[in-house]
């Protein structure tokens, strides 16, 4: 959910553009984190765990701890809270640990 | 590969500030940051900063990172790179760094290791849930990109960090269910912690986590009373309904570059985990390697910035630069941190940075 008002700051615009998460037509400002077009859009579960296969979601949101590690246009282990969104992008939840096509 | 006079790593509060100073001295500096935009942490600051107008008081932390930056872009002798992580620094001197896809090599004549601290975690079943986050996290989801972590979220830990984001929570339209501490009093600045009070938020000293629910997100959490050993006290438990969960429990120094130059460390927990031992040039057991800031010990960013000030006139007068008033800039420099930590919250770091102080320059 986008904050709609706030005291203190004013939040640019930029523009909509489109992508998928799993297949599912999802959209978001271009260039901001996928993880925050993701979590504006209710979607907080990002990846499961290679050994317990436990859900994993947003953590440090700087680049910093690996937890919202994702699938991006078919590339695997993309740190989602610092790669920014480009309009057309294939966003998967990842399992594991990823490969490489 | 390329010379350079004085490679400063991380464009945080530390990191603007000393490359400025050391390029005011003269020297050629290559500024590194790994994210997109200079700023550090200090972007998604909406607070009023305190001490005194040299650092930047009463302004808040955003509007203090653009004036940063716009002093780093008044100097020519800065190059500033952005998506650049340094990578490894070697025996040899060499410092390597990935630049977007690209691998490039310096041999920098000095390094200034400003890289910062993350995000402690906290041990308690079910910690890794979605919807459990770092409150450096929170901040930057909502006052960087206007975006809502979760719709009720419960606050751990009382110090500043805690408190000043708890408040930033409710001006973004969140629901802030509690604030707990395990600690029997506050840890931040009153000033803060009344802001929430008076907003109806409890503060719940001496209360800590047993367990988080939720099968694939968080859905609540289970909160318990302390006793003065703190150990868990039975039949204390309260059940808060929480679809968010925020961690202000401290930060841990990133110092991963310190350790591979062979930097003499040391654990101190009063400054966050291991760091540097160093001179009051804020230059490390390896002469060539200064630090500044949180990657030197937690604290707060107006004493990063003075750091960064003090490390960046080192570095460059360890490199033969000289301007008239040097003398002057850094004496007063270090009066300007002396008076920073003068206040009773600094007492901790204090005792901590006697642990790592080296006595002699290296």
């Amino acid at each position: 959910m986008r904050i709609e008002n706030h005291p203190i700051l004013a939040f640019a615009d930029a523009a909509t553009v489109e992508f998928t998460f799993n297949g599912q037509a999802l959209s978001g400002r271009e260039g901001e984190p996928i993880a925050a077009a993701l979590h504006d859009a209710g979607v907080r579960v990002l990846r499961h765990s290679p050994r317990y296969h436990r859900p994993r979601g947003l953590f440090c949101a700087i680049g910093n701890c690996s937890s919202c590690l994702m699938t991006v246009n078919g590339v695997p282990n993309i740190r989602v809270c610092v790669e920014p969104l480009r309009a057309g992008m294939t966003v998967e939840t990842q399992d594991g640990k990823g490969r490489l096509a | 590969m390329k010379e350079v006079d004085i490679v400063v790593i991380g464009g945080g509060p530390a990191g603007l500030s000393a490359a400025v100073h050391a390029a005011k001295m003269g020297a050629g500096v290559l500024l590194l940051e790994r994210s997109q935009a200079l700023g550090g942490q200090l972007v998604k600051q909406t607070h009023k900063f305190f001490g005194s107008r040299q650092e930047f008081a009463g302004e808040r932390g955003f509007d203090i990172a653009h004036t940063l930056m716009e002093q780093i872009a008044q100097q020519e002798k800065i190059e500033v790179w952005t998506n650049a992580t340094a990578l490894g620094y070697y025996p040899d001197g060499v410092l390597t760094v990935k630049r977007n896809e690209n691998f490039r090599t310096f041999r920098p004549r000095k390094l200034i290791v400003a890289t910062g601290a993350s995000e402690k975690a906290l041990a308690f079943p079910n910690n890794d849930l979605p919807g459990i986050y770092g409150a450096g996290a929170v901040q930057t989801l909502m006052n960087l990109y206007g975006v809502m972590p979760a719709k009720r979220v419960l606050m751990v830990g009382a110090g500043n960090i805690g408190v000043i984001v708890a408040y930033q929570l409710l001006q973004a339209g969140v629901e802030v269910a509690a604030v707990i501490e395990a600690a029997p009093r506050i840890g931040g600045y009153w000033v803060h912690a009344s802001k929430i009070r008076r907003c109806g938020v409890p503060i719940l000293t001496g209360h800590t986590i047993r367990q988080a629910h939720g099968t694939t997100q968080l859905t609540g959490v289970t909160v318990c009373r302390l006793d003065e050993k703190w150990t868990m006290i039975p039949g204390t438990d309260t059940l808060f309904e929480v679809d968010g969960l925020c961690l202000a429990v401290g930060l841990s120094p990133l110092t991963e570059l310190l350790w591979q130059a062979g930097c003499k460390m040391n654990f101190v927990p009063e400054l966050g985990g291991y760091v540097p031992w160093r001179n009051e040039y804020l230059q490390t057991t390896h002469k060539n390697v200064y630090v500044a800031g949180d990657v030197a010990g937690v604290e707060e960013a107006s004493a990063a910035m003075v750091e960064g000030k003090l490390a960046g006139l080192a570095a460059a007068f360890a490199l033969n630069h000289q301007t008239a008033d040097f003398a002057a800039d850094y004496r007063a420099a270090k009066q300007q941190l002396n008076a920073l930590r003068s206040g009773p919250l600094s007492a901790k770091v204090c005792h901590g940075l006697c642990k790592v102080m080296l006595e002699e320059a290296m």
